[in-house]
């Protein structure tokens, strides 16, 4: 057996909350990468897996954070617990390095991509003039960049999130690299463009022969390149083992729940399996509990959605403006306690469409009918009454939520602007009610949003929704930001309530299979346009458009590439 | 652990989580500095408003002590002052007994605004007289025979008054022998309340237009911004003029009302930023949906998301007003001479200076600017309680 190029051995971390309290993020974790192999750090949020990146580069914040002294990170033989700052820093960037989810944060907007490049090179390699630029061409054209002697001189702005992000590996690989520590590489990107990340990270990883370390919240990306896999759940590493054996046959009721619980194109399971099921063994036969999905002509229709343009106008120049067609020429009918599908990448216009029917945005043209009425040519104030029964749940539940506000505040207010519930008291009732249908403490009542994680903070912004008895939901990436798990038991609460109340959704997602889930009919968009429409089941299983085809061969498969 | 358990941890655990304000609070009672400056601002708040309220230093216009009697630690080292104690009390100037018998009698004096007015106009050539040259008061004649005629005589309340008068005063007197420590807490009452109630006003009127300008975009910023950058391109001085023309009176709603209509344009700018960005955040999006009004959104939505922002200012614009009153008093577009501004004072103090009497200067001086230090770490240290993640 070969010696592991990096071996983590019984790491703990401590972060210092305050004087009295501090919380333990990692409790011993023991994992080793192997030269030339992968290996993923897979867990939700709060499972210490980017801690780890963090301690391994030596990046913890020192001022709460205290590695416990029995803890060992070897590289090449060496603690690098030990190491001076300054050992740190030339380690950094010339044997380990690392890429960000956020491409854009972590490029400097105000240089070049090719000096942000060049500066690594002058840094590690003491390449300058020509020679850099040269150096930084190559890497540019290795990382996939068209037209590399023309971008290099490009602004980040000027690019876009996947030529961002391959900016980010051309800087992480500048320097040929032991070990690439990708830290959710392709969590900001569309599904397409992840494909193309994932694959430019492996074909890199052959061809350098480096090690890398990728570390994601989604056991699926991972499927298709990893060697090693390491599940990890609050602070602790619940298995690990070669990816083919973690995804054919997991042991942990962990790992089996964060498989299962992700939505999948090819199975409809009346309620998601969520880590609860597992662990108390109910899981197995939920998921032969089959749901059927499709509309029939007879269900009623409540929306209908008619010729829908909407156009954006930028001021250029001192005269000149451009517009920008977001929307072209949609239509759609939205059937009573049906679901229609949004998908598209992002710029597709999909949100837009969902934003100009509760008229957030003015249409440019179109109609949609609504009641028997068109509520698109209605004024601000002939659209009130119609506006508590649509109503929409935004994409990031820690914006949406008015920080200042308690949780009561934020649930009572809607019955407060439309005279809904005749006291104080009768509203604070329903607002209780409300919590329970929710599925959270009565307690919540009087807290803030910042106490919530982002999944019970989804279902406050449900429960919102819900004191308006509204007849459309509209739901803008509502799982998008939650983990898989949580994101499980969010689509089953919204399940529920359609069950319950008969509600129509409008379910404007990225992700395929929690389209394919929820949606009795699916549309596909692009560049505003509407690619394919039809019903859910026959789209997917037989895709008439070339791009419907591209965007489902883009979804990771987690077992695909391996069995 | 048990459910009964369960429910008494959760029962004794706080039933309302903290909000904003309580969480400051407890940032702010953490820092040592942020407490021993709420400590002078408060002892500053109390006095003044003793004095408002006519607890102390009700009758700082008295004439108490000798001209110019100095401070208590310093009555050796004064001669000067002796000089013109020995000319105070063989009758000295005319001009000084007349003032006196006016002081005296105060409040009853139906004459007192009269001396007071000749007083400011003849005190900046009389004050500096020097015991050796008689100068004779062109009044003096006219104010007896009115007195008379009133059936009044001054002259026992002179004799009294000029028995009763100390030969120093703790922080000294002044030219006309009032006492300077009455006068000082006279003046923290008009600085501090000019400077709050001035804070208010233009904070209220760049709070209001910066959530309108901020909030509505279009043609409503574009008005109010054309509007802030005209007021804003006016040098400030002359703006002042210019608004103390037109209010035409001299007083203390003058002075606030100069200082709020000139200050409100810092506020203004913040406040418009603050609403910019967050009126295109979810949340306000989502008050939008469920169809909450524009001023509903404004000021119940997201005012308190941006009230740490104008506390600070309001603030900061204390602090800034409390100067920006002196400064007009001692160039004397500020208050009446009938008030007593630490910026009056200092006005007095330039001529008082060049004979040797610094008391006054030295009073105004270390009480405003313990007073602005005060309030400054204070602001500071509330900035950083409501806004943990500058620090």
């Amino acid at each position: 057996m070969t010696t592991p190029l990096l071996s983590v051995k019984n790491l703990r971390v401590k972060f210092r909350l305050d004087k009295k309290n501090s919380f333990e993020a990692l409790k011993g974790i023991s994992f080793d990468v192997m030269p030339n192999q992968t290996v993923a750090l897979v867990g939700e949020s709060g499972s210490g897996k980017s801690v780890s990146s963090l301690a391994i580069l030596g990046l913890l914040p020192k001022e709460n954070a205290t590695v416990d002294r029995a803890s060992v990170i070897e590289f090449e033989g060496r603690n690098l617990l030990t190491f001076s700052n300054a050992e740190k820093r030339a380690l950094r960037g010339s044997k380990i390095s690392m890429i960000f989810q956020e491409p854009m944060s972590s490029l400097n907007p105000v240089f070049t991509v090719g000096y942000q490049i060049e500066e690594v090179l002058k840094e590690h390699k003491g390449l300058a003039g020509k020679a850099a630029r040269e150096r930084a061409i190559a890497l540019l054209t290795e990382v996939g960049i068209p037209e590399p002697a023309i971008k290099i001189d490009s602004f980040p702005h000027q690019m876009s999130g996947g030529q961002q992000q391959r900016v980010m590996i051309a800087m992480a690989i500048a320097c040929e690299p032991k070990l690439l520590i990708a830290d959710e590489p392709t969590t900001a990107l569309d599904v397409t463009i992840q494909k193309q990340i994932l694959d430019l990270i492996a074909e890199l990883q052959k061809k350098h022969g480096m090690s890398v370390l990728f570390i994601t919240h989604d056991l699926a990306v991972v499927g298709d390149i990893a060697d090693h896999v390491v599940v990890m759940r609050h602070g602790e590493i619940r298995e690990q083992g070669a990816a083919r054996e973690v995804f054919a046959a997991p042991k942990d009721d962990y790992t089996r729940a964060l498989l299962a619980c992700r939505p999948v194109v090819d199975s409809r399971p009346k309620r998601l399996p969520v880590i609860d099921d597992f662990m108390s063994g109910r899981a197995d036969q939920m998921r032969l509990d089959q749901r059927t999905r499709g509309v029939k002509d007879s269900d009623p229709v409540v929306l209908e959605v008619k010729g829908l343009c909407k156009d954006f106008v930028s001021r250029e120049g001192f005269f000149g403006k451009r517009v920008f067609h977001a929307v072209k020429d949609v239509s759609f009918k939205l059937r009573k306690g049906k679901t229609l599908g949004l998908v598209g990448e992002s710029g597709s216009g999909k949100t837009t469409v969902g934003l100009t029917i509760m008229k957030l945005h003015d249409a440019t043209k179109g109609e949609a009918w609504f009641d028997g009425k068109n509520i698109l040519a209605m004024s601000e104030k002939e659209f009130l009454p119609y506006k508590k029964r649509i109503q929409i749940i935004f994409q990031n539940p820690y914006a949406s939520l008015n920080p200042r506000f308690t949780v009561g505040q934020i649930i009572c207010e809607p019955m407060v602007v439309h005279g809904i519930g005749s006291s104080a008291d009768e509203r604070a009732k329903m607002a209780f009610e409300l919590l329970a249908k929710v599925g959270l403490p009565e307690m919540s009542f009087y807290k803030y949003p910042h106490e919530f994680s982002g999944g019970q903070r989804q279902r406050i912004a449900i429960a919102r929704c819900l004191t308006m008895k509204p007849d459309i939901l509209i739901c803008d990436e509502s799982v998008s930001a939650l983990d898989v798990s949580v994101q499980a038991q969010v689509l089953n609460l919204l399940q529920d309530l359609q069950d319950e109340f008969g509600l129509s959704y409008i379910f404007i997602s990225h992700d395929l299979a929690v389209v394919k889930y929820m949606s009795d009919e699916v549309m596909v968009m692009n560049n505003g346009e509407v690619v394919e429409q039809g019903d859910s089941d026959a789209l997917y299983s037989a895709p008439q458009q070339p791009y419907t085809r591209k965007l489902l061969d883009s979804i990771p498969k987690g077992l695909g590439a391996h069995g | 652990m048990t459910t009964a358990a369960m429910n008494a941890a959760a029962a004794s655990a706080p039933a309302r989580s903290p909000g904003l304000w309580s969480l400051a609070w407890k940032r702010l009672l953490g820092d040592r500095i942020a407490i021993v400056s709420m400590v002078v601002v408060i002892l500053f708040l109390l006095l003044s408003l003793a004095s408002f309220v006519g607890l102390v230093a009700k009758d700082w216009n008295r004439e108490v002590a000798i001209n110019y009697a100095p401070p208590t630690l310093f009555k050796d080292s004064h001669k000067p002052a002796a000089d013109l104690k020995a000319g105070a009390k063989d009758g000295g100037p005319a001009v000084d007994s007349g003032a006196a018998k006016a002081e005296v009698v105060n409040d009853r004096d139906p004459l007192r605004d009269v001396i007071i007015e000749l007083k400011g106009q003849l005190g900046q050539a009389t004050g500096e007289v020097d015991s050796g040259i008689k100068v004779v008061d062109p009044l003096a004649d006219v104010m007896a025979e009115l007195r008379k005629q009133l059936g009044r005589t001054g002259d026992g309340a002179v004799a009294q008054a000029d028995e009763k008068r100390a030969e120093h005063l703790p922080f000294g007197a002044d030219k006309w022998g009032r006492d300077v420590l009455k006068k000082v807490i006279q003046g923290s009452e008009t600085s501090i309340l000019v400077g709050f109630a001035a804070a208010i006003v233009a904070t209220l009127l760049g709070t209001v237009l910066g959530a309108f300008a901020g909030y509505f975009g279009g043609k409503t910023d574009d008005a109010l911004n054309w509007f802030y950058s005209i007021f804003s391109s006016i040098p400030y001085i002359l703006l002042v003029l210019a608004i103390a023309a037109v209010l035409k009176q001299k007083g203390i709603v003058t002075v606030v009302l100069i200082l709020g209509l000139t200050g409100w344009t810092s506020i203004f700018r913040l406040v418009r930023a603050e609403y910019l960005k967050h009126k295109a955040r979810d949340y306000v999006r989502a008050a939008n949906a469920i169809g909450a009004s524009n001023m509903r959104r404004m000021f119940v939505h997201i005012f308190p998301n941006i009230s740490h922002v104008v506390l600070v200012q309001l603030s900061l614009h204390v602090v800034l007003f409390i100067k920006s009153e002196v400064i007009l008093s001692f160039l004397g577009f500020g208050v009446p001479v009938d008030t007593v501004s630490w910026g009056s004072m200092l006005n007095e103090a330039q001529n008082e200076l060049i004979l040797g009497y610094w008391w006054q200067l030295v009073a105004a001086t270390a009480f405003m600017a313990v007073l602005v230090t005060a309030f400054s770490l204070f602001t500071d240290a509330l900035r950083d309680a409501l806004d943990p993640k500058l620090k």
